[in-house]
């Protein structure tokens, strides 16, 4: 039945192309809406073995190369589903007001939701690949034609990067199919390949896809990226394209050469840690709200990867945790500084923010950035909290150095995140900006656009549920999670 | 060998019914009367010679009648090649005529019957303004023959008789349109090239010849079974690959390339990249894989053996290398595709290269939805140089709002070029470099496969800026009228080969398992 996200985001997506504009965004908020029920419904089926990556379709593709259309699920590919659905309705909502060309923009958007529940649910290698470059295009054109600030060149910078991640991905992928002689992924999983393939079809398989998972310092694609991209973009970007990476490197490359992984982790752990500190530290210093919101993208990344490195239960747990969670804070927080901010005062510069009072103009998104800043410094209570607990106390048991440095760039982190709470919404007030409830006059077109609408409320209040929901109950997901990452291979072989 | 002229002629029923084709245009052609008299040298716009290609003294009755001549010369020329395909499909499966002079087999019957599919297509797709339109068709027609022969044969002097006669028809092909110094500027360029490719090759096959003591592959292969490389047989080798280096227009062979691509006719254009690029991978790798197979050699990385193979090596990553980074500052789109055609070459000889029944087939699917692909790229060109006069970047700004159906078409070409999935040629590259990969002990072409991953990346740069002008930048409106009919059956083309390129990247199997089935 979770096959099913993936048919009805890409019906969808067609459905938008060919009817007219006037439907397209109800056609969207539909399909991933239906996403976001089938896979809510799934987490709370009983009778759904998600301990271990059980195979929900499966058909002849090309049956003279081995290639199937391969689906499976698991509580870490429901975990992502879940998120990525998530994501998807929202960012559909705070996409509520895109005129220009509505129907490609909702069909490059489901392009992009389709492709990643393919990624998240393929136990095909050869299947997964195609779903994960069939992003790629998708979002060069929702950066290069509605984006903002800079946009063909954030566009082509981070479409190259992916390829590029994709290309030492398609050589990791090629090995893997050749030596291993499938390209089921349940089977290659007891494939012993031998250690002289692993020690270098690890990293390149897992760089490849830790380019997309915002790997310093492969992550300079994510600010520009982000920064040019329109809110949805952005949301999709930080809710689900950069977990797309971090999960195939963890159902993909650790999971096929476990012993590449034991030879490489130290230096993911290294490489996280530097990552963690230094995005936070870079983005203490910016002057763009999206690019201080980029920045810490990059840095609740490192966490994820940091887990990942580890190769413990509880690590990798967390790590898929995190993965949960900054798609739905990250999400947020773009929301806010992309949507509900930019687009009513055409500006993201901090110090004009501070300028404006925005409080007092626009409450309800001060209400929300507050939560959402609250949820990304990891106060507890909100998911960030539980997932990067969970990743710290597993990072304890293997590098207890790194939890320490980490731990100083979680005070980074607060701090920046307080400096840019500060300066958008509660700066020092100055009488020469007109101001009216609801409305902020800095731009000539200041009337255009008024309160806060209620597709903008419903997105956000979507996203707040999840972040709180699983703030408060971690066990929700974690249950699910924890038995799936406990059936992977790289912890039975001693990792 | 005694065998009846009827049977004969049965079995050469495809070629002779091409050739009876060809000569039926032309009588068609020579019975309406010459239609146009082409006065001093018309002006290199195009725009400008359109107005000039009918002149203002013709009458409205001769004017009619030359619509009709042309329409019929189409409808003839098309039939012809729908009841060759036809006549392919009757054949007996298999039958070998004169030691390999002609051989029916799977793989030749369903190569013979893409190349005709590929010469309907560019039929569609010529412009109805070429002056002496019916002359065209009928040396696109002899040009099908050599295609034909080419990839029916076995046999050596045979494989020279269809180069030459493919080779001779390109050129006048290419410099057909007499009004744009450009078309003969390539016309030359490219036979220059050609006939200088063609003595090199000759001399190769005749050298291979005195060694081998036979012109038929299977006798070749058979000989070279018991004997080494001797350094004259490899000097044989290296010579014929130079003339198939040069169809194929692999780096640095592909000098003729870029000029012939931007100033032949578009149709020419598109049926050098489509049909002369399959027929001459088919033939190459039947010349490289069944006569040479013996001395293949290897190009693995530090454990290279002399063969032909360490020569395609350095063939294909000179091509992956210079298409790529030369195409990447073209501002004409057909010189762009005439480099990435040249990468394209690189890419699809790592399948001959890799050797075997996998890397062949690999080379063949790759290089038969490459020519769907670059017919269908042409095709939209071709369209869009009718409405705005030129083929720069530039000109094709904005096409998204003037044609939607169009540019969605060349978005598929494109992605499909640059290997993004769900697309043939997202498939292909898999196919070709996992056969790569597995290829050689210890994966040894590992290095080859890594640049050509490095080339499709330079590669998605320049493809995405093509994307780029044609979905974002605001054109003009410069459209002009052309006639309905006539774009109407250019932009089924389009459309056929857009819907080719994606159903072969959603079902690859459809065209693999035939090929696999036909291969030995």
């Amino acid at each position: 039945m979770i096959a099913w996200t993936i048919y009805i985001t890409f019906a969808g997506a067609i459905a938008v192309l060919l009817l007219p504009r006037t439907f397209s965004r109800w056609i969207a908020f539909l399909a991933t809406g239906a996403g976001f029920a089938i896979s809510l419904s799934l987490l709370f089926c009983r009778d759904l073995d998600l301990a271990h990556f059980t195979t929900i379709v499966r058909a002849p593709w090309v049956p003279a190369l081995g290639m199937n259309y391969h689906l499976a699920v698991d509580g870490i590919s429901l975990t992502l589903v879940l998120v990525t659905s998530i994501t998807a309705v929202s960012s559909v909502l705070f996409s509520w007001d895109v005129t220009e060309r509505p129907n490609e923009f909702f069909f490059w958007l489901l392009l992009v939701v389709a492709g990643s529940f393919g990624v998240f649910l393929s136990a095909d290698l050869f299947l997964l690949f195609v779903f994960y470059e069939l992003v790629i295009v998708p979002k060069y054109f929702l950066i290069a034609i509605w984006g903002s600030t800079n946009k063909e060149y954030g566009a082509m910078k981070l479409t190259l990067y992916s390829f590029f991640g994709g290309a030492l991905v398609f050589i990791g992928i090629i090995a893997a199919y050749v030596t291993g002689g499938s390209l089921d992924l349940n089977q290659l999983a007891q494939f012993q390949f031998n250690p002289q393939l692993q020690r270098w079809a690890f990293p390149v398989l897992f760089l490849g896809f830790a380019i997309l998972a915002g790997l310093w310092p492969l992550h300079t694609w994510a600010p520009t990226g982000h920064v040019a991209a329109p809110t949805a973009g952005s949301m999709l970007l930080a809710g689900i394209v950069m977990k797309l990476g971090a999960y195939g490197g963890l159902r993909v490359a650790m999971n096929l050469f476990p012993q590449g992984l034991q030879m490489w982790s130290k230096w993911i752990a290294v490489l996280a840690v530097i990552g963690i500190v230094y995005a936070a530290a870079v983005a203490l210093r910016q002057r763009d709200l999206k690019f201080v919101i980029g920045y810490s993208s990059v840095s609740h990344m490192g966490f994820v990867l940091l887990g990942l490195a580890t190769a413990n239960v509880l690590g990798v747990s967390g790590a898929v945790l995190q993965m949960f969670s900054h798609g739905v804070i990250g999400a947020l927080l773009f929301a806010v500084a992309g949507r509900m901010i930019y687009r009513r005062t055409h500006t993201r510069d901090l110090d004009d923010l501070s300028l404006m009072e925005l409080n007092r103009a626009l409450p309800f998104a001060a209400f929300v950035f507050v939560i959402a800043s609250a949820a990304s410094m990891g106060i507890p209570g909100f998911s960030g909290f539980a997932a990067e607990i969970t990743i710290l106390i597993g990072v304890w048991k293997t590098y207890p150095l790194a939890v320490w440095i980490t731990g100083a760039g979680m005070v980074l982190v607060a701090a920046f995140t307080l400096r840019a709470l500060k300066k958008s919404f509660f700066g020092d007030s100055a009488a020469n900006i007109r101001l009216q409830q609801g409305r902020v006059a800095l731009d000539a077109d200041w009337n255009e656009y008024g309160r806060i609408t209620l597709a903008e409320k419903l997105g956000a209040g979507l996203l707040i549920l999840a972040t709180i929901a699983i703030g408060v109950y971690p066990k929700l997901l974690l249950d699910r999670i924890q038995p799936a990452v406990e059936s992977m291979r790289f912890l039975k072989t001693g990792g | 060998m005694s065998m009846s002229y009827l049977e004969l002629l049965k079995l050469a029923s495809p070629q002779a019914i091409v050739t009876l084709t060809a000569l039926i245009v032309l009588a068609i052609g020579v019975a309406t009367g010459r239609r146009t008299v082409v006065t001093g040298v018309a002006p290199a716009k195009p725009q400008e010679r359109a107005t000039h290609a009918v002149p203002a003294s013709m009458s409205r009755r001769t004017a009619d009648t030359a619509a009709a001549s042309t329409g019929t010369c189409t409808l003839v020329a098309a039939l012809g090649l729908i009841v060759a395909i036809a006549a392919i499909v009757m054949l007996p499966s298999r039958a070998d005529l004169f030691r390999g002079m002609l051989v029916i087999s799977p793989l030749n019957s369903l190569f013979e019957i893409v190349c005709l599919v590929l010469a309907f297509f560019t039929i569609l797709l010529t412009s109805r303004e070429t002056s002496n339109y019916d002359e065209y068709l009928a040396i696109v027609l002899l040009a099908t023959i050599g295609l034909l022969l080419l990839v029916s044969s076995e046999e050596l002097l045979m494989i020279f008789i269809g180069l030459e006669l493919t080779g001779l028809s390109l050129y006048l092909m290419t410099a057909f349109d007499k009004g744009d110094s450009r078309s003969a500027e390539a016309g030359l360029k490219y036979f220059l090239f050609g006939s200088t490719a063609s003595a090199f090759t000759l001399f190769g096959l005749s050298l291979i010849y005195g060694m081998a003591g036979s012109t038929s592959l299977a006798a070749i292969a058979d000989r070279l079974n018991t004997e080494p490389l001797s350094p004259l047989l490899f000097a044989g080798l290296a010579m014929t690959l130079v003339g198939f280096a040069f169809k194929i227009a692999a780096a640095p062979f592909h000098l003729w390339a870029p000029d012939t691509y931007q100033g032949a006719p578009v149709s020419t254009a598109a049926f050098i990249a489509s049909g002369s690029k399959v027929a001459s991978f088919v033939v190459l790798g039947k010349i490289m894989l069944v006569g040479f197979s013996s001395v293949h050699g290897s190009a693995d990385w530090r454990a290279m053996v002399a063969g032909w193979s360490p020569v395609l090596a350095a063939l294909a990553a000179f091509s992956i290398l210079i298409g790529n980074f030369v195409a990447l500052v073209q501002t004409n789109l057909r010189r762009l595709l005439a480099y990435s055609a040249v990468a394209h070459g690189g890419y699809t000889l790592l399948g001959i290269i890799a050797g075997g029944r996998e890397g062949f087939s690999a080379t063949l699917f790759y290089t038969t939805i490459y020519a769907f692909t670059l017919l269908g790229a042409f095709g939209v060109v071709a369209l869009v140089r009718r409405e705005t006069g030129g083929d720069n970047l530039p000109d094709f700004a904005g096409l998204y709002a003037r044609s939607p159906l169009l540019a969605g078409c060349m978005a598929v070409f494109m992605l499909s070029l640059a290997g993004l999935p769900p697309l043939a040629g997202f498939f292909g590259k898999f196919y070709l470099f996992s056969a790569a990969f597995r290829a050689g002990a210890n994966h040894g072409l590992l290095w080859l496969v890594a640049l050509a991953l490095f080339g499709s990346l330079i590669s998605l740069y320049y493809y995405l800026i093509v994307l780029k002008v044609i979905f974002q930048t605001q054109g003009a409106e410069r459209a002009r009228q052309s006639s309905a009919a006539e774009n109407g059956l250019a932009r089924l083309t389009i459309a056929f080969a857009a819907a080719a390129v994606l159903f072969l990247g959603i079902a690859p199997q459809f065209l693999v398992a035939r090929i696999l089935a036909a291969l030995p």
